[in-house]
């Protein structure tokens, strides 16, 4: 810490970050453009200035960027006298600038606005004709408005060297600078929705959003997760008149940061969807013709038939809807409601955090790693934000380059030129080519079993008390060490595996690298992805059982209560038809319709995340809590609602009380009694416009406020929204900061954690130090032509999101990759299809890394379901084929070589 | 992470062989191939005239770089042509000490002459004029350069003298 002078203030300040973080920290304000908190600074805005002092004497002072510059010991500064300097920066930056923010989406959010305010310049007085540029069609997900270009560059900072997209770039240059891609086009990464949070500007806005906008003000909004994969994203989704409008990002520093992937912020829609079950129905039998079914006949239909059944949970329903099914049908009757392969995964996972002498890694503890391996988990598709903090740990060694030659790691373009393309150590053990090869230092193809069998040995090369591996070929070995010995040099080494591959070797053998790496004074991270938005929480409630899926289906049950599960993706069709038959009484508590919901004689409309409260646990085992943002039509409740009539702090409590180690769950709310200056926190802004005008053409008596049942916050605009407090954060707002940049009005230092915010509880304290090891296991023997393997589509895979339009947009029907060798053995031209063993016929891909003799095939895609078939299958041409018309290849996103005929649908 | 289902219906073009020969050259000078972008762009347009997006995606293909990333340095650099240009292009200072002497009625003088505005190339494929900045010749203002010739001290009378040879001596062989 140093000693400084602002404007006569002395201030104590970190001389290792910058001094525009640090006049921020102070809660100062200064202007800035180009400088992110996540991203360092270019100091290509000019708009930070501050004046800076050589000495006491000297009166002068030169103009410095306060993001460009390090705080000195004893040293003064003026950031009131470069106003004038921000004035001019400001008024030459808006020159080109459309006078158009009534009718752009930026409006009323815009960090333009708001520093240009703040900068002074009011009035402008440049009357020249402007420049305007083409816009360019990005794909569903991003609107592009060009001539509200500010060139900061901070899009392409973004895009290309924090995000490790190579689609989109900066052209030309002064006036013609333009930001888009070489030809207009889909933009293909994975992250590319940050650009409408990233950009100061209206350049680049949310698509979706643009269909159905309205102003940030006249959004109800509330502190919630995405429930797109097991990351657990925080999130501040939007709604007006009953549509869930958009998702934005809501720091965590712990889980997500200031970033999120397109499966989280465009995934939504599915909200909206006329796919919803709006109504509860019910009918006397299968083949009886259904009828509406009252809150109250349909709840005490289900409390009626609850004595007789079993209850089927979910790993996407909340922990809370999880828990009252369980009480209702007791926990000897409660089955997971995933596959024993599965559920046996989510509880080994448990069990290696709880045992083993390792950090599990946040997304902080991601980024810092200096050396890492990924074992069998596509995480760019299964838990995308993963990847983006991986792309910033191969940075790690440039920045220790740049912490050696003493310069401070802000200095972003300083750091990337040092750097070139040296890179941190990052090798990955997979079945195909994946979208992180570009960063990794070696890539080994083979299938989970081998992938296994290497990490079993690379843990032996690192500690020789782990078991070992016998029969290794001199190519692997050398592979085995040269990843245990930069494992082994790091300093802060990182295992990365997940039940993605489905492969529980994989995940012991990510757990005795970890532990082989634990040593006197260093315990390796070690992140295990799991499937779904809660599926840790399913796991804690099944800790002593082992009820699974398959054991529902073998238990001759006469009756069953399925909650938010669709059985047929979980399991084979057969099977599942089987168990329904069987049944006499099949109730379904869920929000879409699902082929197992059409089957069901008690439909009962559970309500989605958005208009829901309840607890997730991430893949850290960290329990976080979702506030619902709206409330639905009265006919749609909680799925905890439905189960229990206990209220949700009871069922919260309760799981706090029966989960080992659970106590934390009960934390995660301030509680009932919470308030702002006597008043609950409301959802809507008090800017919030039409509240009486809104509903008048129904009815023009303003209805009353909507109850909210855990009585935190309101469904009103009555109250103090926490402005200085963000214990619950729904919206980021500071008096002079409408965009989100104000997020570090509430941070205790710019860029680091909330003030008050809960960052969620990790239910595993991990304190052990003693290692023990997980045997290996000798894969069985696969047979068969092709053995399977899983691929995942970040669009797609994922049931709820994939009913989304946008989503739609960027997704395709099932489909089989194979190596071009087996393609031709099978004698396949380029439009045909491929029959695969009793499930019909569906196209196919060439992908030059997949090994001859496997197969991969995508989950949860239409047209095939995975769970259908077995571990190895026969392929053949196809006769009699015709493309599907959901077919869609240009949306399969790959780095390897890939070739696909364009009859089979590879259009744009 | 380049996705290489390529959605674009632009195929990239077969080097020549001259292409890649001298491609290669450039490469032993730089330690990464990125850096040998904008020489292979000079080099395609050497032989071609200009960069076509066919060219563009051949020099991507060829060297591993991005087409977005070339593009970028393509466009920032006001002299690779991104669309054909005349055999012999025109390039006019108009910057400060030339402007001061007159450039501007050089320029109408030119635009009548041949019928083009800057950015346009003659009808007959002969001419394109363009604006630079700064030849760094401001003491023989104006100034122009046609191919690797310059040419000060320019007049009206002057530049029909140089179109007027450039049209008679067409193709004027200029040592590129
Ligand atoms: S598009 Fe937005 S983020 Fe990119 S340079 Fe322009 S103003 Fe900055
Ligand atoms: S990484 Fe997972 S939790 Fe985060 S936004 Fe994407 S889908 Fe949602
Ligand atoms: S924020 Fe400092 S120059 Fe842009
Ligand atoms: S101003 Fe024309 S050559 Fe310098």
């Amino acid at each position: 810490m140093v000693k400084i002078t602002v404007d006569g203030k002395v201030l104590e300040v970190d001389e290792s970050k910058n001094l525009l973080e640090e006049i921020l920290s102070q809660g100062e304000d200064l202007p800035y453009f180009c400088w992110h908190p996540s991203m360092g600074s270019v100091g290509s805005c000019r708009q930070c200035a501050v004046i800076e002092y050589a000495n006491d004497e000297d009166e002068r002072g030169r103009l410095n960027m306060a993001c460009m510059t390090a705080p000195r010991e004893g040293a003064r500064y003026s950031i009131e006298k470069a106003a004038k300097f921000r004035a001019q920066a400001i008024e030459s930056i808006m020159i080109n600038h459309p006078h158009d923010c009534p009718v752009c989406e930026e409006g009323g959010e815009c960090h333009l606005q708001d520093m240009t305010v703040m900068s002074g310049h009011n009035y402008r007085r440049y009357d020249g004709k402007k420049k305007t540029h083409t816009n360019q069609y990005l794909g569903p997900f991003i609107g592009h408005e060009m001539n509200r270009c500010i060139t900061c560059y901070r899009c392409v900072r973004f895009y290309k060297d924090y995000a490790g997209g190579t689609d989109f770039g900066p052209q030309a240059s002064h006036d013609n600078t333009y930001f888009g891609r070489w030809q207009e086009g889909p933009l293909e990464s994975e992250f590319s929705g940050n650009l409408a949070e990233v950009c100061p500007t209206g350049v680049f806005t949310d698509k979706p959003f643009s269909k159905h906008y309205v102003r940030k003000w006249d959004l109800q909004t509330a502190p919630s997760l995405c429930a797109g994969c097991s990351v657990g994203c925080n999130t501040n989704p939007g709604e007006r008149y009953g549509t869930l409008r958009r998702v934005v990002n809501r720091f965590n520093d712990e889980v997500n940061g200031y970033f999120l992937c397109d499966r989280g912020r465009f995934g939504t829609g599915y909200v909206n969807s006329d796919e919803r079950i709006t109504v509860s129905m019910t009918r006397s039998a299968h083949d009886a013709a259904p009828h509406l079914a009252s809150t109250d006949e349909a709840r005490s239909q289900l409390q009626a038939m609850a004595a007789n059944s079993i209850g089927i949970g979910s790993p996407r329903a909340s922990l809370e809807a999880n828990f009252a099914l369980r009480e209702l049908v007791g926990a000897e009757n409660f089955y997971a409601g995933i596959s024993t392969n599965e559920l046996a995964m989510s509880r080994q996972i448990l069990d290696i955090y709880r045992s083993r002498p390792v950090n599990i890694a946040n997304i902080k503890d991601i980024e810092a790693s200096d050396a890492v391996l990924i074992l069998g988990e596509d995480v760019t598709n299964t838990a995308a934000r993963l990847a983006l903090a991986l792309r910033q740990s191969v940075r790690n060694l440039g920045k220790k380059m740049a912490r050696d030659m003493k310069f401070p790691e802000w200095q972003d373009a300083a750091i990337r030129q040092l750097t070139m393309d040296r890179k941190s150590p990052l090798y990955i053990l997979s079945a195909h080519a994946t979208r992180l090869d570009d960063i990794a230092a070696r890539v080994k193809i083979g299938t989970a079993a081998n992938s296994a069998r290497l990490g079993f040995a690379i843990a032996h090369e690192i500690d020789s008390s782990a078991p070992a591996v016998n029969g290794l070929s001199a190519d692997e070995k050398e592979l085995v060490t040269t990843i245990a010995s930069a494992l082994k040099e790091a300093s802060q080494p990182l295992i990365i595996s997940g039940t993605g591959a489905m492969s529980q070797a994989l995940i012991a053998a990510a757990a005795n690298i970890a532990t082989a790496l634990n040593g006197a004074d260093k315990k390796a991270n070690l992140a295990l992805v799991s499937a779904e938005a809660n599926s840790m929480g399913l796991a804690l409630l099944m800790e002593s059982s082992d009820n699974s899926l398959d054991q529902a289906m073998a238990s001759n049950a006469k009756a069953a209560i399925v909650l938010e599960n669709d059985l047929y993706r979980r399991a084979p069709a057969s099977s599942v038809d089987s168990f329904i038959n069987g049944l006499d009484q099949l109730a379904v508590l869920d929000s879409l319709k699902t082929r197992t919901g059409e089957q069901a004689n008690l439909v009962l409309a559970a309500g989605t995340f958005a208009e829901t409260s309840g607890t997730f646990v991430n893949y850290e085992v960290r329990a976080q809590h979702y506030y619902s943002v709206f409330k639905p039509v009265d006919t749609i409740r909680s799925s905890a609602f439905w189960l229990s009539d206990k209220k949700l702090s009871e069922l919260t409590q309760g799981c706090a009380d029966s989960i080992s180690g659970g106590a934390g769950i009960a934390t995660l709310t301030p509680g009932e009694g919470f308030s702002v200056s006597g008043m609950k926190v409301p959802r809507q802004q008090h800017r919030y416009s039409g509240r009486t005008a809104m509903r008048a053409n129904i009815n023009v008596h303003e209805p009353k406020q909507e109850q909210d049942e855990e009585g935190i916050l309101t469904y009103s605009m009555e109250g103090v929204s926490a402005l200085k407090d963000a214990t619950v954060f729904n919206t980021a707002w500071a008096g002079g900061w409408n965009s989100n940049q104000s997020v570090f009005k509430f941070q205790s230092h710019t860029g680091a954690a909330l003030k008050q915010a809960t960052k969620g509880h990790c239910l595993v304290e991990n304190s052990v130090s003693e290692k023990t090891w997980s045997e290996v296991t000798d894969a069985e023997k696969v047979t068969g032509d092709f053995e399977v393997f899983p691929l995942y589509h970040l669009f797609g895979s994922e049931e709820l999101t994939a009913n989304t339009e946008a989503i739609k947009a960027k997704a395709t029907s099932a489909y089989i990759a194979i190596n071009e060798a087996d393609a031709s053995k099978l004698g396949l031209q380029a439009s045909d299809g491929v029959s695969v063993e009793h499930n019909g016929a569906v196209p196919y891909i060439i992908r030059s890394s997949i090994a001859p003799g496997t197969v991969g095939i995508p989950v949860g895609l239409k047209g095939l379901n995975f769970r259908d078939l077995p571990a190895a299958i026969s392929l053949q041409k196809a006769t009699d084929w015709a493309t599907p018309s959901e077919w869609h290849a240009a949306n399969i996103i790959v780095s390897d070589k890939t070739s696909v005929n364009a009859e089979n649908g590879g259009e744009a | 992470m380049n996705n290489l289902i390529a959605s674009t219906a632009i195929k990239a073009r077969q080097l020549t062989e001259e292409e890649i020969h001298e491609i290669e050259h450039e490469k032993t000078h730089y330690p990464y191939t990125q850096a040998v972008g904008l020489e292979a762009l000079k080099i395609v347009q050497k032989y071609q005239g200009w960069v076509s997006d066919e060219s563009l995606l051949a020099v991507s293909e060829y060297l591993d770089i991005a087409p977005d990333e070339l593009e970028g340095v393509a466009t920032f650099f006001n002299m690779i042509f991104r669309r054909p240009v005349g055999k012999n292009v025109i390039l006019l200072c108009d910057s400060v000490a030339c402007w001061m002497l007159g450039c501007d009625n050089l320029k109408e003088h030119i635009s009548n002459t041949l019928g083009v505005d800057y950015g346009e190339t003659t009808k007959d494929g002969l001419f394109t004029l363009i604006p630079v900045p700064c030849l760094g010749a401001c003491d023989k203002a104006p100034v122009m350069m046609v191919g690797r010739e310059t040419y000060t001290h320019l007049s009206t009378n002057k530049i029909d003298q140089i179109i007027a040879h450039i049209r008679d001596e067409s193709p004027v062989e200029l040592d590129n």
